[in-house]
């Protein structure tokens, strides 16, 4: 169980005792297991520089990122005080490795002990995370605008598609969250944007569980770890 | 009363069909006589007899000559899957049945009927199965099928699970079940002992190969969890090829006279060569197939042609070096199916689905049918030691294997399987055509051939009965999780897709390679390289698009078709109509490249909505969805004729909230020109520029119908628009400016109020996310009218049309909305 001793010393300038002790309180907070949070550990440090923080800037050189469409947000999730359950709002310029953690708790997929009503309060955290992303002001709704800007953000890899039609297409959503949810509405009535009770009402027949979760290795196997090299 | 008369039908022509049958087969048992049976070789060559007249014209003129030898082949054949065919027909008359009862159990009974009465008449069965004519002619549209409508996504997210299930989960049943049926066969009292462990091994491969479609559609309809599903599916497809190829090898090992060591290593690389082998051949053929529909445009009417005969041609390939013919016309299926339906056309595509569904329903009830005949007509080698054991051992080792095998693979899946769905696995373990064909065609030369024809025979029929009835209850008993896969709406996709790449992106980030990440790389080779190469229009489409467009178009259908079923009573569908003429209304302001690129637009999506339905299908249904949706479209362009202009004018009704609402993607859209007569007050001052009837546009109908849904906005300021070009300049320039708004209020003003209740009007599947288009309304402007109250003055404020096109007046801009 005892962690090896960090590859840069000088991050863990603590004891042998203290890191465990650390460890121990990690794996209550995020679920994790103590093996996945060394791991976890070692990539922290690998994409800080083995400093004690992360910044934006080293979470958008990670070289593998730079295709994914949303990096932008995804970046943004961990800098979210949102995201760290402690009712903070606002963002944060750098993270240290229990924030990090904690965002990656998010995709712990469910063991088999797991009971249903675990399950779903971990469907409505993932929920949350994905309400979060969208909701870039931090006021509790998405608005056209935010989720026009999603909408962008995911199409703009995939070829040709021109902003006028991933606009129409928030629309569309937009329309459709609208009327799946206040369905008697006033021709002239103002849908504000989609609340979270919205939100998780339009993503109510979605199966989460096949899609929000990442398998966290419980070994280190350096031969599959990708990306940033550590200089 | 439709149905009384149908069944009526269906019953007589049986009975005509069967007696026929019977007539005629009496005369000709003089055919080919194998092994007491006659063999009825494939239609492919019949009679190379001459002319039927040759050999009567020596002496008179025959008013009237019969020669049933020369068509006699075919002819049974025909008759024989039209009483087949006849009987589905039946089963579906009474559609209660087939949800309680599988389909093959229906098809088995009747075989046992006909069987029953041939017995009686002392009949011989014709024998379609031979072991050439199986293999050739019969298996292959059955893989074919399950290939080719696998669902791509799920299958390769549990590629590894599946994969261990087919090849470890066969080889351990056929390796169980075969050993421990022959200690049995130690036991002195059974008198079995002339079984030696190659006979009992090849007989236990025959039997481990399940075959559940009719839990696959037990499954379907109680929508259980997608993992589930597809493990089974795929286990299914592939424990074919693994068998087959095991079956091969034992049948070659059980003729040697003794098994050495070195034999058993020999014969595991050969299984690996076998799949391996099958499967590059698979790939080859798929890829040269897609490739070769890039240029198949010019020829559309023998464009499926090349997709079967690609597969096909892999399969006999495969068949020529005996490597797994199977695997590689699975793998062939899948590889193309993705390229090759981009590139074909959309009739093509919905011919290529229906004819591998038609060849593979054809082949599988010949088979399922011809095993109830069978079993009744032959001559039976009855063991009880034998059969019972067979039977419990089948059982024990399914579900010995399942459970052991989950507890191996569910550390490496993510989500991992409960004892529920270990259940649902297990208790999946069907037997059935395959397993049947391959015990009817084992070589004479093994000595208990009857007993394990029977036997597999006696295991077929109590998988099929008992599991195949009980499965249902069951599943919904224990409630297996599930997945709701009907989920169609615009948000999910997004929200999948959302999902997907926060997956792969978190993974990137804490620098574990998984699915998502291999996933990611696949599709980027794939935009990079095969899409450039295999497909003709290479204009890659999210999902997310592609769905979009859908709805659209599904919405403009079922519009169309409920204007046509229904138009006095529904004002608001009616103003919706309206909506739509006026859209298409202003033929002359198309430019030709306009129009060519509504078509095309049009086109991908009729192909879009074929492309999205396939995802379940059991083998003996196509698509349900795209069913309906045939007839919409149909519909949809019969309506065009029927549809006389004007005939909406009287009905509008102010009142109608129905408001059409996706925006129109791409640019579209904005070629529109302003139209849309809407409420009564704007009549008057419109009319002139709006609403003209004029024949000419329905001509323009079909082809704008797909665009119909556009936001539908409030205009509170009418814009006479004198020249459609005008406005759609300023259109254009509004929108690229209004597109970002700063504030939030601009934003929101600029196109988001969404409002107007909407009324369920369409009762097909999607109710939910469809309606939910027909709400937009054209909100925005709650600002604005207080600034600026609406007419009379009806100037035209840019900032209003700014955003999207003319369709998005409503109907009443009345500011007191009612």
């Amino acid at each position: 169980m005892r962690p090896d001793a960090p590859r840069g010393t000088a991050a863990m300038g603590a004891s042998q005792t203290r890191n465990e002790h650390k460890y121990h309180d990690l794996a209550d907070k995020s679920g994790f297991s103590l093996e996945q949070i060394e791991n976890l550990y070692k990539r922290f440090q690998q994409l800080s520089d083995n400093e004690e923080t992360i910044s934006r800037e080293q979470l958008d050189s990670i070289p593998s990122l730079a295709n994914n469409p949303i990096k932008k947000q995804i970046v943004e999730a961990f800098f979210d005080k949102r995201n760290q359950h402690h009712n903070e709002v606002g963002s944060c310029g750098e993270i240290g490795f229990e924030q990090f953690l904690m965002v990656m708790s998010h995709f712990r997929p469910p063991s088999l002990k797991t009971t249903e009503e675990e399950k779903e309060t971990m469907r409505k955290v993932k929920l949350r995370f994905l309400f979060n992303m969208h909701d870039t002001d931090n006021d509790g709704i998405i608005t056209l605008v935010e989720y026009r800007k999603v909408v962008e953000e995911l199409l703009s890899k995939s070829g040709n598609i021109e902003q006028e039609a991933a606009k129409a297409i928030a629309d569309a959503a937009m329309l459709e969250v609208a009327s799946t949810n206040v369905p008697h509405m006033a021709p002239d009535d103002f849908y504000e944007g989609i609340t979270f009770e919205h939100f998780e009402q339009i993503l109510k027949g979605l199966e989460m569980e096949s899609r929000m979760h990442i398998r966290f290795l419980d070994v280190d196997t350096p031969t599959l770890r990708c990306g940033k090299s550590t200089s | 009363m439709d149905s009384s008369i149908t069944r009526r039908t269906g019953v007589l022509l049986i009975i005509f069909t069967f007696s026929s049958l019977l007539r005629d087969s009496r005369g000709d048992v003089p055919t080919i006589q194998t092994g007491g049976i006659v063999t009825i070789l494939p239609p492919v060559n019949p009679d190379n007899a001459p002319q039927a007249y040759t050999d009567a014209v020596q002496e008179k003129m025959p008013v009237f000559t019969m020669n049933y030898q020369r068509i006699q082949i075919p002819f049974e054949i025909t008759l024989w899957v039209l009483l087949a065919s006849f009987a589905k027909i039946g089963f579906h008359v009474y559609h209660k049945i087939t949800i309680w009862v599988p389909e093959s159990c229906l098809l088995i009974s009747i075989g046992l009927i006909v069987g029953g009465i041939m017995y009686s008449v002392h009949e011989e069965p014709p024998a379609v199965l031979s072991r050439n004519v199986f293999f050739l002619y019969m298996l292959p549209p059955i893989v074919l099928d399950s290939g080719y409508f696998m669902p791509t996504r799920p299958f390769f997210e549990n590629i590894g699970t599946v994969l261990w299930f087919a090849v470890v989960g066969t080889l351990w049943n056929s390796i169980g079940i075969g050993i421990s049926l022959f200690a049995i066969c130690q036991i002195e009292a059974f008198g079995l002992q002339d079984i030696n462990l190659q006979e009992n091994l090849l007989f236990a491969t025959i039997i481990s190969a399940v075959d559940p479609v009719a839990v696959l559609s037990v499954f379907e309809d109680t929508s259980v969890n997608e993992q589930l599903y597809i493990v089974v599916f795929g286990e299914c497809l592939f424990n074919d090829a693994v068998t087959v190829v095991m079956y091969n090898l034992f049948n070659f090992v059980a003729l040697m006279p003794e098994v050495e060591p070195v034999d058993v290593f020999l014969g595991v690389g050969r299984v690996f060569v076998v799949g391996l082998g099958g499967m590059g051949f698979g790939v080859l053929f798929g890829f040269v197939a897609a490739f070769t529909t890039r240029f198949t445009f010019k020829v559309q009417e023998i464009e499926p042609l090349f997709i079967f005969m690609y597969s096909y041609l892999a399969y006999l390939v495969a068949e020529l070096f005996n490597i797994s013919s199977i695997m590689a016309i699975v793998t062939c299926a899948l590889t193309m199916k993705y390229y090759v339906e981009e590139n074909v056309s959309q009739h093509s595509c919905t011919t290529i689905r229906r004819v591998v569904k038609l060849l593979s329903s054809i082949s599988e009830t010949l088979i399922f049918f011809f095993l109830g005949v069978v079993t009744i007509t032959t001559d039976h080698e009855w063991n009880w030691s034998y059969i019972l054991f067979t039977l419990l051992f089948a059982f024990v080792w399914r579900g010995l294997g399942v459970l052991v095998l989950t507890q191996i693979i569910n550390p490496f899946r993510t989500i991992q399987f409960n004892f529920k769905d270990q259940f649902g696995l297990a208790y999946s373990g069907l037997r059935g055509a395959i397993s049947f064909a391959l015990a009817f065609t084992l070589p004479e030369n093994i000595v208990r051939k009857q007993l394990f024809v029977t036997a597999t025979i006696a295991i077929i029929l109590f998988t099929v009965f008992l599991q195949g009835i009980s499965i249902r209850p069951l599943i919904e008993f224990i409630n297996v999780r599930r997945t709701n896969r009907n989920l169609d709406t615009i948000n999910v996709e997004i929200h999948c897709r959302l999902m997907e790449h926060t997956v792969a992106g978190i993974e990137d980030l804490c620098g574990q390679w998984s699915h998502f990440y291999w996933k990611d790389k696949f599709m980027k080779f794939n935009h990079k390289i095969l899409r450039k190469i295999l497909i003709r229009d290479n204009r890659a489409e999210s999902s997310i698009v592609a769905l979009y467009k859908r709805l659209e178009l599904q919405n403009a259908m079922e519009i169309l078709g409920n204007v046509s079923e229904d138009i006095s009573t529904t004002p608001s569908i009616v103003s919706l109509y309206e909506e739509k003429k006026s859209s298409a209304k202003p033929k002359k302001t198309f430019l030709a490249t306009d129009v060519k690129n509504m078509h095309d637009m049009l086109s991908k999506n009729m192909y879009k909505i074929r492309q999205r339905t396939v995802s379940y299908t059991n083998k003996h249904a196509l698509p349900n969805d795209s069913h309906s949706r045939e007839i919409l479209m149909r519909r949809h362009t019969s309506i065009r004729c029927s549809l006389r202009p004007g005939s909406f004018q009287s009905s509008v009704v102010p009142k109608s909230h129905k408001y059409f609402s996706l925006p129109a993607g791409k640019s579209l859209d904005v070629k529109f020109p302003p139209g849309g007569k809407s409420c009564t007050d704007d009549l008057e001052t419109m009319s002139e520029v709006v609403y003209h009837p004029r024949p000419s546009r329905f001509g323009r109908l079909s082809r704008s119908s797909s665009r119909a849904m556009m936001p539908l906005r409030r205009l509170n300021t009418l814009t006479e628009a004198p020249s459609v070009n005008m406005l759609d300049e300023r259109t254009r320039e509004e929108r690229s400016k209004s597109g970002r708004g700063t504030s939030r209020k601009n934003s929101s003003s600029s196109d988001s109020h969404i409002a107007a209740p909407h009324r369920p009007f369409h009762s097909y599947v999607e109710n939910d996310s469809s309606s939910a288009y027909n709400i937009r309304s054209g909100h925005r402007e709650v600002e604005e009218e207080q600034q600026q109250p609406p007419p009379p003055t009806r100037a035209v404020t840019p900032r209003n049309n700014a955003a999207q096109n003319p369709l998005l007046r409503r109907p009443q801009w009345n500011p007191k909305k009612m």
